[in-house]
């Protein structure tokens, strides 16, 4: 790693001015951010510690929203959403392993957006809100392709606010080595329509399986979707799944996820 | 460099550190506590993993920086105040539950973290636990049945393999 400075800011305000400087970057749970620091692909002047912002930690839920602070851990998030929104508790207590799950935050992964990750198909699959030190950003326009969202440099993922729907769930088909989702579905059904999300396939990241969203807006059942296929171009191809593999789990695990959610 | 103070085993400690010193470089080159182990350095083994605030975590993965006036549970700490060893500690031993040792300190500090969050764990939540501690040695088997005997219960009935 180069030499950098670490602060930990008390507050949202504090960590924004931190962040004014050349160079700075936010450090979450570091579960992403310290293993590219020892590859040396990142070389920050100084790190903005978020996790002692206490106003960014927590879960709460308000009127048919679930709230999540954005330095949550997603240790916490399976704990404390448990009865709220079992769907993203579920997802979150999947993420890597515990001591994973200790450290890692939620805001770290949604700024991350890596193609991969589990948060980001909770997030367009719910139409989540990102909120963020100075906005709010809507999940179908936050995602911007791998790696790449709608955050400008030194804007800080505060909180993320989630619809709650009547029944969710998330099938994550899992790549062993890295433990992350060689594909992953979140389907979230609410009194207006289903909604569809998939990560770990796509070239361009998390994205909506919309033909699936009519289906099943129509008949909520894994039947509903036996008649759809979905289109190997622009799928992730390597050496764990190819891309016409990938294309056939997208639709496997979104039954699986409609049948677990029913 | 910054000053640290955080209390380890239960005694405050205080070091000076740059803000790229690891968890585990400031345990390990700093504090001479080399009962953690530095298996991948990638996040991926486990062989690391301390308690913070009461949470395993992977020490090669936080900074000393973040940990401070935290509390830190390392291996060092896990034996009876008269030295001997702790319940999980006896049932490796009893139960063959390492072979080359690398990968202990970590599988004995996940496996704490496991046994006070869920005292009775079955077999596949014990397995499905330790998903980020890796063995190159024993096959897991009797890591598994090492933790479940020292959860209180017969293991007599998994078989040794
Ligand atoms: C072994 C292992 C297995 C894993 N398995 C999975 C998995 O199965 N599924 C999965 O989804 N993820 C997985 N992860 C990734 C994990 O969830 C990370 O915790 C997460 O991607 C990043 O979160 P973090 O809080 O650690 O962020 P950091 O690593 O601290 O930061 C990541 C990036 O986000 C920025 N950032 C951090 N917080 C904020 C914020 N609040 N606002 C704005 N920018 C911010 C940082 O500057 C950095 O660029 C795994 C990681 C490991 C090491
Ligand atoms: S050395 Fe920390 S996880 Fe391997
Ligand atoms: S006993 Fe050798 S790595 Fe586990």
């Amino acid at each position: 790693m180069y030499a950098f400075d670490i602060e930990r800011p008390k507050s949202v305000a504090d960590a924004v001015a931190a962040l004014g400087t050349e160079d700075a970057m936010p450090l979450g749970g570091g579960q992403t951010l310290i293993p590219t620091l020892k590859q040396r692909l990142a070389s920050p002047a100084k790190l903005v510690s978020l996790t002692g912002v206490e106003e960014m930690v927590g879960v709460s839920t308000d009127h048919g929203m679930l709230r999540i602070g954005g330095a949550t851990t997603h240790a916490t998030v399976a704990a404390e959403a448990a009865s709220s929104f079992p769907g993203l508790a579920g997802l979150a207590s999947h993420i890597g392993d515990p001591a994973v799950r200790n450290r890692g935050t939620i805001g770290g992964s949604l700024a991350n957006n890596d193609p991969a990750a589990c948060y980001p198909a909770a997030a367009l699959g719910t139409g989540a809100t990102i909120i963020t030190s100075n906005r709010e950003i809507a999940a179908d326009d936050y995602f911007e392709g791998m790696f790449t969202t709608a955050l400008h440099e030194g804007e800080v993922i505060t909180a993320v606010s989630f619809p709650i729907p009547e029944k969710a769930n998330y099938q994550k088909f899992l790549q062993p080595a890295s433990r992350f989702a060689l594909v992953g579905v979140f389907v979230a059904k609410y009194s207006d329509g289903v909604r569809v999300a998939v990560t770990g396939a796509s070239n361009n990241g998390v994205f909506r399986w919309e033909e699936a969203e009519a289906a099943l807006s129509a008949d909520f059942s894994a039947d509903a979707i036996s008649g759809l296929s979905v289109s190997a171009d622009d799928m992730i191809s390597d050496l764990h799944g190819d891309a016409a593999y990938r294309a056939h789990l997208v639709k496997v695990m979104t039954g699986r996820a409609v049948t677990a959610a029913a | 460099m910054t000053k640290v103070t955080m209390k380890i085993n239960g005694k405050e400690v205080s070091g000076e550190v740059e803000g790229r010193t690891l968890l585990a470089t400031f345990l390990r080159e700093d504090l001479h506590m080399t009962g953690t182990h530095i298996g991948c350095d990638t996040s991926q083994c486990g062989a690391c993993v301390v308690h913070v605030n009461g949470k395993a975590v992977k020490s090669c993965t936080m900074f000393a920086a973040e940990a401070e006036g935290a509390d830190v549970a390392t291996i060092e700490g896990q034996a009876n105040a008269d030295g001997s060893l702790n319940v999980i500690q006896q049932a490796f031993q009893d139960h063959h539950g390492l072979q080359c040792g690398f990968c202990t300190p970590g599988m004995v500090m996940s496996a704490a973290a496991l046994l006070k969050e869920n005292p009775k764990p079955t077999e596949s939540e014990v397995r499905a636990y330790l998903e980020g501690n890796i063995c190159r040695c024993t096959g897991y088997h009797n890591i598994v049945k090492a933790i479940m005997a020292a959860s209180g219960q017969d293991v007599s009935a998994i078989a040794a393999e």
